[in-house]
Order: C-alpha cells, then sequence, then structure tokens
C-alpha cells in the first residue's frame, strides 16, 4: 500500500549554508512553555545573575521539561506575555552582558545505565526538536523495552525551506551516531532506520559513509513526498508498521526521534552543555539574504529577521514551515526550544486566499496520507454530527496541510478538522459520560 | 510594527483552482468543437454559442436574484453550457437550446446549492428532459447538407447495418448524431489532455468504455461500432467524471463507470432507446452518494467499530 501524500515546493535554498552564530542580543525573552505538557516552574528571581547553562525553570510534573538560561547576564524580571495559541505564558526576561560565559557547574552527564541516560535525557531539557516539542525522556522512558525493536531516526525535513535539520545531518554526524550508540548500548535496541528524503542525497551519503561498517543503522530514503516527515507516514514508509488509531509508536515496537534531537543527546553526552542554542532556518518571500543561524532560545524573531535583511515589511511570521508551522503575532516573540525556522512571508504570499465553494473534486481526499475524506469531514462538522465525524475518523487527522494545500476552492480545511475534532472530542466525552 | 496577519496553516497553496479547472475541461472540449463545425457547419457554432450565452446569462441572473454571490468567473457555467450543446442535433430550434440551458442552470445546478452541490449532471438532465419534451427535433439528425440520416446507433439496433458509415469516418465523426459526439478523435484528445492535467483520473472512462466493450463483444456485437457510436465516448470522458456528480473514491469511480457501462448496453441491447448513456449517467448520478460510502477507504491505522 503507498500512502498519497502532496508534491510541495522544496525551497530548501539554505541547504548549503553552514549556521552562523547570530549576535548575543540585548535580551532574550524565555517562556515556560516550550514543550507539551505542564509549563515549568521558575527557580530564578529578578535580579539573579545567570550563565549560559544555568537552570533558571525546573519541570513542574512528570510530562514537563526543566528550562536553562541561553545566555548571560541578569534576570530582569518574570514576565508574562501571549504565545501563538493565544494563551498567556510566564516569561523570564534576561539581559545579557555579552560575555556568553558557560555555567561552570556544568559537566557532562554520567550515563551509565537505562535509568541514567533517561535521567541524562530529562536534565538536558531535550524536546522534540522536529516541532511537536514532546519531553524526550517521556519517550524514551519505556516500561518494557524488551518491546522497543527500532528506533526511526526522523530526518525527512519534508516542510519547505527548512533546513536546519539538514545541517545537523552535515555538520554533527558523529553526534547523531553517538545518540544512537547510546540509545543501543542502554535501551538494548538493535535496529536504527534512520528516513530521509530524496531530495537530500548529501545528507544521505554523509549518514552512509558514517554508518557503513554497521549493521545496526539503516539509511533509509524515502520519496521527497509531503508529509514524509509525519510520525505515522514515516514510521509506515520505513518500517511498514501501522500505528494504531490513538496509539503511539510504541504500541508497534517503535520510538521516533527527531534528527536533531539525537544529535543534540549525543552532544550533551559529551560536553553536558544543555538545550539553549538552536539552529534556525530564516527564509520566506519577504527575507533578504536566507540563512541558517544559532540563536540562544529567547531571541527575539526581530534580531533573526534584522541580521538576515528584509525585502520588505514582513506580512506574516511563521514558527517552523509553511505547511503545519503557527503563525506568530508579532516579532517579538522568541525562538523556542523546539523552533526550527522562521519564515517570515511578504505582502503577496500572505495574502488571504478566498474560499469558494466545494466543487466535489476529491483531491483533499486522493492527497492525505491518511486515507481521511476531509470534505465529508467538513460537511459533518458543518452538520454538528459527532456521530458522523466519528465514523470518518476524523480524530486520525494530523493536520499535515495537504487537503488546505491542494483544494482548488482553497478552503480552510485543516481549520474545520481542527474544529471537528474539537466537537468529536467532545461528543466522545459525553458518551462516556452516558455509559 | 504593523500587525501581523495570522491564520491556520497551510500558509501555502497550489496554484490549481476552480476557474483554472473549468479551463482545462473548455480547451479540452475544444478539439471537438471545432470537428463539429467541420462536420455540421456554422450552425453547430450557433447552437454551442446560444447554450453557452445562456448558461452564463442564466448562472448570472439566478445569482442576482437570489442576492447570492456570483459565480460565473469560475467558468463552469460555460462547461456546462458546452456540454449541452454536444448532446444536441445541430439542427435543434434555438429557443430549445436556450430552455435546455436554463433547466440545467437553473432547475439542476443552482436549485440544489450551485457549483458543488448538484446531485446529477446539469447537461445530461437538461438532455433527458428535452429528449422527452422535444422528442421530435431532439431526433432529428441532419447530416450531411441538409438530408436527414439516421445515428449509426438506430441502424444497428433496426439491423441496416449494410448502410453504416465506415469506421474511418466513425473516427472523425462523419456520422448522424449530436454535434459534440461524434468526432472521436477529437474526444479522445480533449480526454488525454484532462488525464495529462490531472483534472480527471482514468477510472470511470476507463471502466465506462471497458465495460460497454467487453459487454459487446460477449452479445457480440461490434465493438468498434458500438464503442464509437452514440454518445459513448463524450459521456465516458467529459460526463461521467463530472466531479459533483460522480464519486470522489477511486474504487468509487470504478464502480460508477462499470455501473454506467451495464445500463448503457442493456438499454442500447435490450431497450427502447437506441442510445442509453445519458441515462446510465444519470442514474450513477443518483447513486454516487451510496456508491462512495460504500467505497470509503479505511484510514491508515483506523480501528473498526
Amino acid at each position: 500500500m503507498k500512502l498519497h501524500g502532496t508534491k510541495v515546493p522544496h525551497c530548501k535554498n539554505t541547504a548549503d549554508m553552514a549556521p552562523e552564530a547570530l549576535p548575543v542580543p540585548k535580551a532574550v525573552t524565555i517562556p515556560m512553555s516550550m514543550h507539551i505538557g505542564k509549563p515549568s516552574k521558575p527557580v530564578v528571581k529578578r535580579g539573579d545573575e545567570v550563565k549560559v547553562g544555568t537552570l533558571i525553570a525546573e519541570p513542574d510534573g512528570y510530562v514537563s521539561a526543566p528550562i536553562f538560561s541561553s545566555v548571560s547576564g541578569k534576570v530582569a524580571k518574570i514576565d508574562s506575555m501571549k504565545m501563538s495559541s493565544g494563551q498567556s505564558v510566564e516569561t523570564i526576561v534576561i539581559e545579557t552582558d555579552g560575555l556568553q560565559e558557560l555555567d561552570p557547574s556544568l559537566k557532562p552527564p554520567k550515563i551509565y545505565s537505562f535509568d541514567s541516560l533517561v535521567e541524562a535525557m530529562k536534565q538536558s531539557g531535550l524536546v522534540g526538536l522536529g516541532g511537536a516539542g514532546f519531553p524526550s525522556f517521556v519517550k524514551f522512558a519505556v516500561k518494557d523495552l524488551s518491546k522497543v525493536e527500532v528506533v526511526v531516526i526522523n530526518a525527512a525535513e519534508c516542510e519547505p525551506y527548512i533546513t536546519s535539520d539538514t545541517r545537523t545531518m552535515l555538520d554533527k554526524t558523529e553526534y547523531i551516531f553517538k545518540g544512537i550508540d547510546l540509545v543501543k548500548k542502554y535501551l538494548g535496541v538493535k535496529r536504527f532506520v534512520i528516513g530521509v528524503e530524496d531530495n537530500k542525497p548529501q545528507c544521505v551519503e554523509k549518514l552512509r559513509e558514517f554508518g557503513k561498517n554497521r549493521d545496526d543503522v539503516e539509511v533509509c530514503v524515502v520519496p521527497a513526498i509531503y508529509p514524509q516527515g509525519g510520525e505515522k507516514v514515516l514510521v509506515y514508509n520505513t518500517t511498514g508498521k501501522i500505528i494504531p488509531q490513538g496509539g503511539l509508536p510504541l504500541n508497534v515496537g517503535v520510538i521516533v526521534i527527531n534528527v536533531t534531537s539525537i544529535a543534540y543527546f549525543g552532544e550533551y553526552a559529551e560536553t553536558g552543555v544543555p538545550l539553549v542554542n538552536k539552529v534556525i532556518t530564516v527564509d520566506g518571500s519577504a527575507i533578504k539574504e536566507p540563512k541558517n543561524l544559532i540563536a540562544p532560545i529567547g531571541t527575539p524573531i526581530k534580531d533573526l529577521l534584522e541580521y538576515c535583511g528584509t525585502k520588505c515589511e514582513p506580512a506574516k511570521i511563521l514558527y517552523g514551515g509553511p505547511m503545519m508551522g503557527i503563525a506568530v503575532p508579532s516579532d517579538d516573540c522568541p525562538v523556542l526550544k523546539m523552533t526550527n525556522a522562521i519564515i517570515a512571508m511578504d505582502e503577496k504570499d500572505a495574502a488571504e486566499k478566498k474560499p469558494t465553494p466545494c466543487i466535489n473534486c476529491g483531491r483533499c481526499l486522493s492527497h492525505c496520507p491518511l486515507k481521511l475524506d476531509p470534505r465529508a469531514i467538513s460537511r459533518a462538522y458543518n452538520a454538528g454530527s459527532g456521530e458522523e465525524l466519528e465514523d470518518l475518523y476524523a480524530d486520525l487527522c494530523m493536520e499535515c496541510g495537504c487537503c488546505s494545500y491542494v483544494c482548488p476552492a482553497k478552503r480552510p480545511l485543516v481549520q474545520t478538522n481542527k474544529l471537528a475534532k474539537a466537537l468529536l472530542r467532545e461528543y466522545k466525552s459525553k458518551k462516556e459520560e452516558k455509559k | 510594527m504593523r500587525k501581523l496577519i495570522s491564520s491556520v496553516s497551510p500558509h501555502i497553496n497550489s496554484p490549481v483552482t476552480t476557474q483554472k479547472i473549468m479551463l482545462d475541461v473548455i480547451i479540452a472540449l475544444i478539439p471537438a468543437a471545432v470537428a463539429s463545425v467541420i462536420i455540421f457547419g456554422f450552425r453547430s457554432l450557433l447552437v454551442i454559442g446560444v447554450c453557452v450565452a445562456v448558461c452564463v446569462f442564466a448562472e448570472w441572473g439566478f445569482e442576482k436574484l437570489c442576492k447570492k454571490e456570483n459565480t460565473i468567473t469560475d467558468l463552469s457555467a460555460v462547461v456546462t453550457g458546452l456540454l449541452l450543446a454536444f448532446n444536441l442535433p445541430v439542427s435543434i430550434p434555438l429557443w430549445q437550446a436556450a430552455f435546455g440551458s436554463i433547466v440545467a442552470i437553473v432547475v439542476v445546478k443552482q436549485l440544489f446549492g450551485g457549483i458543488g452541490q448538484n446531485f446529477a449532471n446539469p447537461a445530461i438532465t437538461a438532455r433527458i428532459i428535452m429528449m422527452t419534451a422535444f422528442s421530435q427535433t431532439m431526433t432529428t439528425w441532419v447530416f450531411p447538407d441538409t438530408v436527414s440520416t439516421a445515428t449509426p446507433l438506430t441502424l444497428i439496433t433496426k439491423g441496416e447495418t449494410d448502410s453504416l458509415p465506415s469506421l474511418t469516418d466513425m473516427l472523425l465523426g462523419m456520422r448522424g448524431g449530436c454535434l459534440g459526439e461524434t468526432c472521436a478523435v477529437a474526444l479522445l484528445a480533449g480526454g488525454i489532455y484532462l488525464l495529462v492535467r490531472r483534472v480527471i483520473s482514468w477510472h470511470t472512462p476507463v471502466a465506462f468504455i471497458g465495460t460497454v466493450a467487453l459487454m459487446s463483444l460477449i452479445c457480440q456485437k461490434s465493438v468498434p461500432y458500438e464503442l464509437l457510436s452514440g454518445g459513448l465516448l463524450l459521456g465516458a470522458i467529459f460526463m461521467a467524471t463530472d466531479y459533483s456528480s460522480s464519486p470522489a473514491t477511486k474504487p468509487g469511480k470504478i464502480i460508477a463507470g462499470v455501473f454506467c457501462g451495464l445500463v448503457t448496453v442493456l438499454i442500447r441491447f435490450w431497450g427502447n432507446f437506441p442510445e442509453g448513456v445519458s441515462f446510465s449517467i444519470l442514474l450513477m448520478n443518483i447513486l454516487t452518494p451510496y456508491i462512495e460510502k460504500l467505497t470509503r477507504a479505511k484510514p491508515l491505522g483506523g480501528i473498526k467499530r
């Protein structure tokens, strides 16, 4: 069975550009919610001196993550800001001293067992760097290790423009393998599959060169058809396994980790420097010189845009790529842990397309990688029918955007699917109550 | 800093629009339109012109009256006008052609909610209504040069196979019939264009034509004549593939094609009418929601309830 998908423009303009370090920003604003789960709790107060890597917030609850200062300087205030989701989140604002001194207490973690690996992963502040931001250690804290057959390393990078994973594969290859070795040793996993799209032959070559004498690491080249990097899609295309509805990859013996995440973990194990910097692709029609930048977490987006130069005032700015990226309310928004790209669009690109009536062409269903029927979901949502939405498996939708992208009538199908999923959740919980 | 635009992902769209799709269909119909002028003379252009103009005007007028947003720029009314004209004999009185156009646009399309909402193909339905209402003029086949002839299908029905046109003439469309349905070469060229442009998929036309071929073979009829006669190619390529009135799922498209093929031969071989393509497509249109429901794919990872 071949999964559907969509050919989107690649626009990998920055693939050959090694990341440049952004000059230290004047101040960074670090939100307490840069992961899925409960926001972290600040452990510093106004006036505290911090260095690069100093713990500034600790996890609150199990699914949460510690946060470290990305700069050296002084805590200016504990504030709050409105995130792109519309929710207000506590932030720590740090004024920098420009020295970027490392916290002297940082030292490489001692990893000698499964538990110490999970603990190290937790202490590193690592969250899913592919964009989801799920605290990584939670994924690896597997109860029954014998169930893990294969680790799929997501290096598809199927979103247009973004090349930060490409740079990881080219610049941090040894750390990818170091991460793999650690997971192999302490989780006892025997098989690793790195899924890379065929539009990145330079990465495939580099990975194959590094892994040439190993039979435990397989570089699996997949066609560059969006959304190849979608978890369910990549797991199916690299291992043939189907993640069941409502289940996790672990249900079919798979752990999926983003390539930059595993490389970062390999690096952390060696250096002990927690997650403080990100490689960010800055591109889009409003950008003069697209670049890959190394930016401290918390750097305002406008600093990155200024450094690359803008052709015009951006009309829309995204965290992430144009297929699944999130439009930010202002260029004051900071770089987050899971930010891998900032896309700034000009007026023309950002112009809203007016939806016209659905012509029933079926392009949305013939391009849906999960074989959903967005057209029918849309109708069922408009009719307010939770029952029908359940029949249509609306909750499976991963919001990859293929349906909206291909729709000739420019209908906001992803938006409707999101609303439909919320309606279905409500319907299901009501159904549960009745039982 | 000015206010940034905020919207739900995705933030890019494919360049395909409804208008571009309809324009592709119009381009695909041009060869057959040109052929109809060559074969049946300039009156064919007049019939096409009247149908297109009335369809567009009816759509504009209806939407104006109902204070609905105007949709004539999506070009779908032009497509309906072309297809209806293609389904009429060249000698049709123009007022009847205009009447059919109004039925197609107002009754079949707009009253059901406009583009994408009509459950039946407007051109096909209007043609069937006209066949019933104007049975005389709708079955007068003037070819060539005002000499009345019977269509090949009528000849086959009557058993007068000796007076059938040659196969070359059948391919080129030098035969009696509706003005846009006769030139097989032009219709196939249009079909290939639509396939290349991915406006239609092969499933319905291949299943439809294939079923007619197979059934003709089984029933010991002449396969090439059955395929090239009547409105089979026009119907299979351009009408049974109509988005709003045919299934969107791939297996559904095949079922629709096979169903149309079966009903067509049923009517052709054993029915009262010499031709059954229109009826078969209308019947398929009515079954479309059920075909779609039956052929809905199980999503990846979906758990059966």
